[in-house]
């Protein structure tokens, strides 16, 4: 029920509507919720509803510590 | 997909499980509640528990929809469907949970309700307009993530002059379901909390504040990934070595502190907080569901056909309303596995693609356990 997944905006429509990408499917979702949505935007897509854009920034940086844990767990070979 | 497999990547987990294994007060346990179901299947999906350390162990919370709500409501639902001339419009999940004597909504479809299983609001928006001779009742379910959309569907058939759809609404507030379990003796040996992950989006973290200040427990709000939850683990367990507890976010990329404010205002002019909403597993809690507000009651489907309340009791042997809680695991249910499966479910945890018992079946988390 609360499952949400991350889609790429690829086209805007009217009604606040717009078509994403779900990893090569596209559907149609509503925008009511999430104001200035640009095409290449990233949004958390639940029930047909963007609930909000996710930052690309953010994910890098978590990202980063994981790599960051990964490289302590297992040290380059010299 | 993109920032879905990167969640997913098994090296960056098992440096993160190394990370904590590093991290870990080997001297202590560490009981930590994932709040939603959401986490509950990305621990059994992804086998997360044989990944951590033997002194954490992850109990699972309430936070699933279907499963929390009561059977009463759900025979309310029935009997709305039932009614001639109405199109019941639900999401899937609900349509297979078990009623009063194993009555279902899919049941009474096959008695000739007319049920139809929506992906969204918005297409039970679009039933409505195709059949105008119809009354499109929606059987709206679910906690913050779901409440929005359907909050912009009211506004849309008030704005339209849709008369003939309706709302029958079911959503539940997660802070105050977090308070009871806290307070409930089980939870109160609890150390800390994982938080809701699409909640929180439009939430915020903020509403989570009273648990470090009232009972001195950590809330770190996590993603449904399975490095999402690990990452969670690996901040709880930093958190509770150093004798702290607020409110953190491991799940940044998505939640900001605030939430989304205009979800967050677009509910607040079509609901209202309920005195009391009873829940499976939990009770009565005072505030703790929405309910449609007087200037959009003619979309209020408990004020237009005024389903009768009924007190339904569950079956005998079902462990859901402890399981809810955390008191019990799937595999303490004498029926799970055995009179209660996937195919064959007696209690709505076995149904919902996020309940507990769902998924220490379909994964075997139980098994490790």
């Amino acid at each position: 029920m609360c499952l949400a997944i991350p889609a790429r905006v690829v086209e805007l429509l009217p009604d606040d509507a717009a078509t994403v990408d779900l990893g090569g499917v596209r559907r149609r979702i509503s925008l009511a919720l999430v104001d200035d949505v640009a095409v290449g935007d990233y949004v958390i897509v639940h029930v047909g509803y963007a609930l909000n854009r996710l930052d690309p920034a953010e994910a890098e940086r978590t990202l980063a510590l994981f790599a960051e844990a990964r490289a302590l767990a297992a040290p380059p070979q010299p | 997909m993109k920032y879905l497999d990167e969640f997913r990547d098994g090296g960056l987990a098992r440096g993160l499980a190394a990370a904590i294994a590093r991290e870990v007060d080997p001297a202590r346990a560490y009981r930590l509640m994932e709040f939603c179901g959401g986490h509950t299947h990305a621990i059994a999906r992804y086998g997360l528990t044989g990944l951590l350390p033997a002194n954490i162990q992850l109990i699972h919370g309430p936070g699933c929809p279907v499963c929390v709500l009561p059977v009463g409501r759900l025979q309310m639902a029935i009997e709305l469907a039932l009614r001639p001339g109405v199109i019941l419009a639900s999401y899937g999940d609900m349509l297979r949970v078990p009623g009063a004597g194993g009555d279902s909504l899919l049941a009474a479809r096959a008695r000739g309700a007319d049920v139809r299983m929506v992906y969204a609001v918005d297409d039970a928006l679009a039933l409505a307009r195709r059949h105008p001779q119809r009354e499109v009742v929606f059987f709206a379910i679910g906690f913050e993530t779901t409440t929005p959309p359907t909050a912009v569907a009211i506004r849309r058939a008030a704005a339209e002059g849709l008369g003939n759809f309706s709302v029958f609404c079911n959503h539940v507030l997660t802070p105050p379901a977090m308070a009871a379990i806290l307070d409930a003796p089980e939870g109160t040996r609890l150390d800390g909390i994982i938080g809701p992950a699409h909640v929180s989006t439009v939430i915020g973290t903020s509403p989570y504040a009273f648990v470090p200040e009232r009972h001195g427990k950590p809330v770190m709000v996590a993603g449904f990934e399975p490095l999402d939850v690990l990452h969670a683990v690996r901040l709880l367990v930093a958190q509770l070595g150093a004798g702290h507890a607020t409110v953190g976010n491991a799940y940044t990329r998505v939640v900001a502190e605030h939430g989304n404010r205009k979800a967050q205002a677009l509910m607040d002019e079509v609901f209202t907080v309920r005195e009391q909403f009873e829940w499976r597993g939990l009770g009565t809690l005072a505030h703790s569901a929405l309910r449609i507000r007087e200037c959009y009651a003619a979309f209020d489907a408990e004020r237009r056909f005024a389903p009768a309340e009924v007190a339904v009791t569950e079956h005998k042997g079902c462990e859901c309303p402890a399981i809810l809680r955390g008191a019990k695991q799937p595999q303490d249910c004498r029926l799970f596995g055995g009179a209660c499966t996937p195919e064959h479910p007696l209690g709505a945890c076995m149904v919902s693609s996020e309940g507990a018992c769902a998924a220490h079946y379909l994964y075997g988390r139980w098994r490790a356990a």
